[in-house]
Formats: structure tokens, sequence, C-alpha cells
């Protein structure tokens, strides 16, 4: 049994009816419905071939590479293109043996291609008289929106603007999705799209011929590392399996009936492999409650331990901050910048250290640290400030007295502080609970999974299936700690 | 009790105190007395190390005050601040009890003691359990004083302890204290800058002026053997009650 799994059963505790025996496959997703139905169909394949298998959500490209190499994850689907141009940076001629040298392998393409293409209103383009992407040098005034991803990658944006001499400066980072409803509500003219995005189909948005032919292809495959064909042949024949069978139409209708037609991801993956003859086994949808009963208790299990952490560490922080003017100035400013680190950044840096000091860099304890990071300095910030707001007579008042140096914190200065103290660890909490959504990003779960499935979709009832009980959990926290807190006042009189 | 010999004490390179040679008589009460900033505060900080002399020592029945053996001496003096430097997180009993409870007394001894105190002090039991807030002026003031009591020390300071009460709770405190000190034979230095209070409590006064001594002695002596001009001064500038001529 791997360290990931020992973590995952320490976590999730009692809950035992999983029989450890079985071997474990982990399938990495990125953060869009193609590549949630993807893994989910290579879990319930790996589960056909004896597996325990179960899909992650982890966010982006860097993510997922890393996740694999490190071994957090044993395969994910990508695209050809993604690999040679921003993996490797390189176009070699044997690109399986490239891969190798990471320890990675490569299955034969599933048969769709998901381009990149350039995407606008049919009417718009019309009015101007555009139907391919060397017709838009004419048009500066276009108002563009890119994801970052798109947006700063040399085969994204930048090179599509020097291949084709695109005049366009206009151009803002958006969400895929968000980008979609402004162009379709006309606050923007362009976006990038994938060629097999339901959006297509569903607003009958114009997809620009690449006349230039600078998009690369993007074919479809599994990348699975090279010991997963050592440990469980059987899971890699079981995912190779999808070689071949699934087309650009079907890849669309099933984008579609997942974004547009209520329909879950599980389902439809079901149900396509069913159609094509395949025998898998797929994970079963969860009822309302008991996905909010899990992703509760997932949540909780981000928070808590985080948070406690935090406690631990920061206290004492302040407390040295406060002894310290000098060396208080750079705690404060050094927790101060860890606020400041966005949260998918600091999750990528985390991964390789949680990585060797946990042997998982994905899953809770990527997600707790960084939670644990977020939450020193409300933490820090107000211990210091409780401790050094306190009257200096009453700290002669309480060395007059003959107590000793810890006698004094521990018995004077850390009580007349924990009013402040505690407000700090309150907004920590917060914090903390709002700021754990960030789980969707590296396979923790928590409220953040539906929040980030509900978003890509455009699936407001999804995404209030994370955002109300997390709301929920804020204002509980907030009124727990104000119970504490006038219980305290009130003991003072 | 306490002695010191040429303690000099500097605040920011200005010179706030000394030097000074002063010893202060075992069982009796000595009032330091003088003009706001003239270092009568400052000298009471140094007996107890709460700050070191930056020239010059400081003794404690002959035992050099260091930062050293500063904690030692703490816990055979009583201190007593303005408005009685109570915590506010803790009630009246917990504030008297704070010292013995982290010098592991049991707790029945404790609970004695405060007993003993509390009628030396004349402070209510019921309102042993009220925190600091709920407590008048006096009340604190007592509370300041039995926490100071309640190691049985040798000596006892006390830094303006009545400066903030009015009055008539003034006066009532000022005949208790003065018969505590009476009963329990401690050695006291006082410091007040009311000549009123210091000639009520005092053995002997000395008068600062300047962070120097300019007079020591018995407290009839400021006003029949002045020791120069600034000393009649201050004495006449303390004045009674002067009536309205009646009509």
């Amino acid at each position: 049994m791997s360290r990931t799994s020992i973590f995952a059963i320490l976590l999730i505790g009692g809950c035992s009816e999983r029989p450890v025996e079985k071997p474990t496959v982990v399938i990495g997703a990125k953060k869009f419905t193609e590549s949630y139905l993807l893994a989910e169909m290579g879990a319930s394949l790996c589960r056909q071939a004896g597996a325990n298998a179960e899909s992650k959500d982890l966010g982006s490209t860097p993510t997922l590479w890393l996740a694999l190499t490190q071994g957090d994850i044993d395969a994910y689907p990508e695209y050809t293109g993604t690999i040679t141009r921003q993996i490797l940076k390189d176009n070699p001629t044997d690109l399986d043996a490239a891969l190798a040298a990471h320890g990675v392998r490569m299955s034969k393409p599933f048969g769709f291609r998901n381009n990149y293409a350039l995407g606008m209103r049919k009417d718009v383009a019309a009015s101007r008289n555009i139907s391919k992407i060397s017709d838009l040098r004419n048009h500066a005034d276009l108002r563009c929106g890119f994801i970052p991803e798109f947006r700063d990658r040399p085969d994204g944006w930048p090179g599509l603007k020097r291949v084709y001499g695109l005049p366009q400066e206009n151009v803002r980072e958006m969400n895929h999705t968000l980008a979609y409803a402004a162009v379709v509500d006309k606050s923007l003219d362009l976006t990038e799209i994938y060629t097999t995005d339901g959006e297509i189909v569903q607003h009958d948005l114009l997809v620009l011929r690449d006349d230039l032919d600078f998009f690369p292809a993007y074919q479809a495959i599994w990348l699975y590392r090279a010991d997963l064909e050592r440990r469980l042949p059987s899971a890699v024949a079981q995912l190779r399996r999808m070689e071949g069978r699934i087309g650009e139409p079907d890849m669309q209708a099933m984008n579609t009936d997942v974004q547009f037609r209520d329909e879950t991801v599980n389902g439809v993956s079901a149900a396509f492999l069913a159609s094509k003859g395949i025998d898998a086994v797929p994970t079963v949808d969860p009822s309302l409650a008991e996905r909010v009963g899990s992703t509760t208790s997932e949540h909780l299990q981000l928070v808590i331990p985080s948070l406690l952490a935090a406690m631990l560490v920061a206290i004492p922080l302040g407390i040295l901050a406060s002894n310290r003017m000098r060396l208080g100035q750079t705690v404060l400013a050094t927790t101060g910048v860890l606020q400041t680190i966005p949260s998918l950044a600091l999750l990528l840096f985390l991964m390789p250290l949680t990585k060797w000091l946990f042997g998982s860099g994905i899953g809770a304890p990527t997600a707790i640290a960084a939670l644990f990071l977020y939450s020193l300095l409300p933490i820090v910030r107000n211990t210091y400030t409780g401790l050094t707001g306190i009257a200096p007579a009453l700290r002669e008042s309480a060395e007059a007295l003959g107590l000793t140096r810890w006698a004094i914190l521990w018995r004077v200065e850390l009580p007349l502080a924990a009013p402040t103290i505690l407000a700090g660890v309150k907004t920590a909490a917060v914090i903390n609970i709002g700021t754990a959504t960030l789980g969707g990003f590296i396979g923790a779960g928590g409220y953040g999974r539906p929040i980030l499935r509900g978003i890509d979709k455009s699936d407001i009832p999804m995404m209030l299936e994370g955002a109300i009980p997390a709301a929920l959990m804020a204002v509980l926290a907030e009124a727990a700690f104000g119970a504490v807190e006038r219980w305290i006042g009130r003991r003072r009189g | 009790m306490f002695h010191l010999d040429g303690a000099t004490k500097r605040f920011a390179g200005r010179t706030a105190l000394g030097p000074i040679t002063l010893a202060t008589p075992t069982g009796k009460t000595t009032v330091l007395i003088g003009p706001s900033g003239c270092g009568k505060s400052t000298l009471l900080r140094l007996l107890i190390g709460l700050i070191e002399p930056d020239a010059g020592a400081v003794y404690f029945d002959q035992a050099p005050v260091t930062s050293a053996t500063a904690r030692a001496i703490r816990l055979r003096v009583g201190y007593v601040l303005q408005d009685g430097g109570l915590f506010p997180h803790l009630s009246a009993r917990g504030n008297v009890a704070l010292l013995a409870r982290h010098l592991r007394w049991p707790a029945a001894k404790i609970e004695s003691r405060i007993g003993e105190l509390a009628t030396l002090a004349r402070f209510p039991t019921d309102a042993l359990d009220r925190y600091p807030q709920h407590l008048s002026g006096g009340q604190r003031q007592r509370v300041g004083l039995m926490r100071a009591l309640m190691l049985d020390p040798d000596a006892l300071l006390l830094d303006e302890p009545l400066g903030a009460l009015d009055p008539l709770v003034r006066a009532e405190l000022q005949d208790d204290l003065r018969e505590i000190f009476r009963t329990l034979r401690k050695t006291v230095v006082l410091v007040t800058h009311d000549l009123g209070e210091a000639a009520f409590f005092a053995d002997r006064i000395v008068l600062l002026k300047d962070g120097a001594i300019v007079q020591d002695g018995a407290p009839a002596d400021l006003w029949h053997r002045p020791a120069d001009p600034f000393v009649t001064r201050f004495v006449q500038a303390q004045r009674g009650p002067q009536l309205p001529e009646a009509a």
C-alpha cells in the first residue's frame, strides 16, 4: 500500500469499507469538463482492472505534470500540443523517448483533437467580414478575453500575434467560462476556445479558420507513469481501450451534455463507455446529502488541522515578535508577504515539499500546508498587537511582584492579550474556511470542488452546493468564536 | 534595610537621579517627597531592581540589588502602585493570590492568608470575587495592599498609593494604612507629592529636587529647620483651606 493511501486512510479515519489490499490508481483531471469526463472514464476502467481508482481535480497543466512525475497520480488525460509546447518546450522527433526520460509514457490518441482556436459571435464576425484569423489584422479595436495560460504561453496569444501580425492590444485575462459569457452578451468580441467545447454548439459561435496553421494538433491521449505498466499492467491495458474510440462529435456532445443538459460527469461518461461496448465500473453519483456531507467533512479536515497548526506556530511567533522589535518587524513582514502569494502558485511551490514531507504532493497535506501559511498573518499580528498593547504599568506591576519572565507571560500578559489573540484566530478561521476552497485545485476536495466544477459549466446550483455550506460554516465559526469572546468578557465583568 | 550608595540614573543622557546616598531605617516609615519629575519614583524603582543604576550601587539587607538578585528581593518586598496596579483579568482574590499560587502554596494556606489580610486591610470578604472594574478606588487600593502583603514581606514600597482617591476615602485609607504600618512594623518607603500626607505617615522625610536630596530628617524639620529656600517654598506651597471671612 502506498504512503498516499495510508495518509488517506488516516485522514478519513474509521471509513474502512475499502479493502486495503486492492492496488490504488489515481487519475488526475484538469479543471474543465472534458478533462473531468476523460479522467472519470479512466477511473472506471481502472476499477474494471480490479484497482481502487479515483479521479482527482488538480487544476492546471504544471500541477498535473508535477503530480504525475513525482508519483502523486498515475495517469491523466493530456493533449499532444500541450506536451511539446508547454511541458517539454521542445518538439523532439521521438516524443516517446523524451517522455520516457521523465518516467512517463503516452497512449495512442483517443481519436478527437481539441485544438485551440479563436471564436466570436457569428453576427459580429459577419458585420466585420471576418471568417479566418488573418482577417483580424484589420480590426485592431476588437476586445479580447483569454485565460491566463493562453495569454502568456508562446503557443498561445503571443505566438499567434507574431505569426499573423495581429494589432489587438485590448486583451483581458479571464476565466474560460466567463469569457464565453462575455462574448455572448457582446462585452467581448474574441476569446480563445477549444474545438470540442460544448459552448460552440450551444451559443452557435464562429470558429475562425487557422489559415496559417499556427495552432498545433492537440490530440487527446493518456500520459501515465511507466511504473504503472509494471505495477498494474491490466490498468494500463484498460486505459488504452479508449484509444481511437472517441471522435470529435462524441466529445463535443459529451461536453454539451454535462455543461448544458444538466447531466453529471459520471453519468455521461458511463453512458458513453456503455454505448461503445466498453465495460467499466463507473463512479456512482452520490445524493445531494451525501455530497454535502463528504465535502463538509473534507472541508473540515482542511480547516481544523491548518488552523490548529497555525495557532501553534503563530502565537509563539507573535510572542517572540513582541519581545524583539526588529525580529518582530521581520516576522510581520514575512507573514504579510505569504498572504500575497496567489493560491495556485503557492500550491505548486508546496507540492515537492509536501511530497517530501508527507509522501504525497496532492490532496489534503498540500492544501493544509497552504492554508496554514495563509492563517499565520492574522494570528501573529493580533498576538503581537495584544502583547505590545498591554499598559506598561501592568507589566511593571507583574514584574515588581517577583514573578519570573515566564510566569509574567503565562499568568499576566497572555491572559490580558487573550481577547485580541482570539479575535485574530477568529479572523484566521473565517479566512481559512473561504480559502480552503483551494482544495478543489489540488485534489483535496472540500467545498471548492463543487464550486470549481460549477464555475466550469456555469452551473449555479452546483456552485451554490459549495458556496452556501462554506458561507454557513464561516458564519458558524464566527458565532462560535463570538460566544467564547463573550464568555471571557463576562468573566472579567 | 535599603541602602543607596552613590546611585545615579540617567534617561536619554540626562541625569534623572543622583548621585544619591541614602539608607532607610528598618521598621520605620520613610517618605520620599518632592515636585513632579524630582526622581522620587525613579528612586523607588531602583530599590527593587525594576531599573538598574548607571553608576553607584543599591543594596537590600546588605546584598546588592542586581538583575540576578532582583527577583529574590522582590519576593521579600511588597510594592503598591497608584490605583493598585491590579490585573483586570483576575478577581480581587486572584490578584492577591497570584504570586502565592505561582509559588505553589497549598490552597488552604492561601485562603487563610487572604482571610487575615482582608481583616487587616478592612476589605469586605464578599467582594473578593469581584473584578477590579467593579471595585471602588479605595477598595482597589486595599486589594493592592493585600497583594503586596501576601508573602508577609520585610519591606513595603508604595508609589503615590492614594493619589487617585477622593478626599474622604483618602483620609480613611490614610488612617488604616498608618495603623497597618504600625501594627506590622515593616520597613516602609512611601512616595507622595502631598506634604500633609508625608507628615502624617513619616518617621522621616526625604525631600528631593531635580534628582538630588534637598533635605533629609524628621517631618518637623521641614518647617522649623529648612535646609534652603526651596524647602520653605515647597512647605508654603501646600496650603490648607482658606476660610472666607465672615460677613
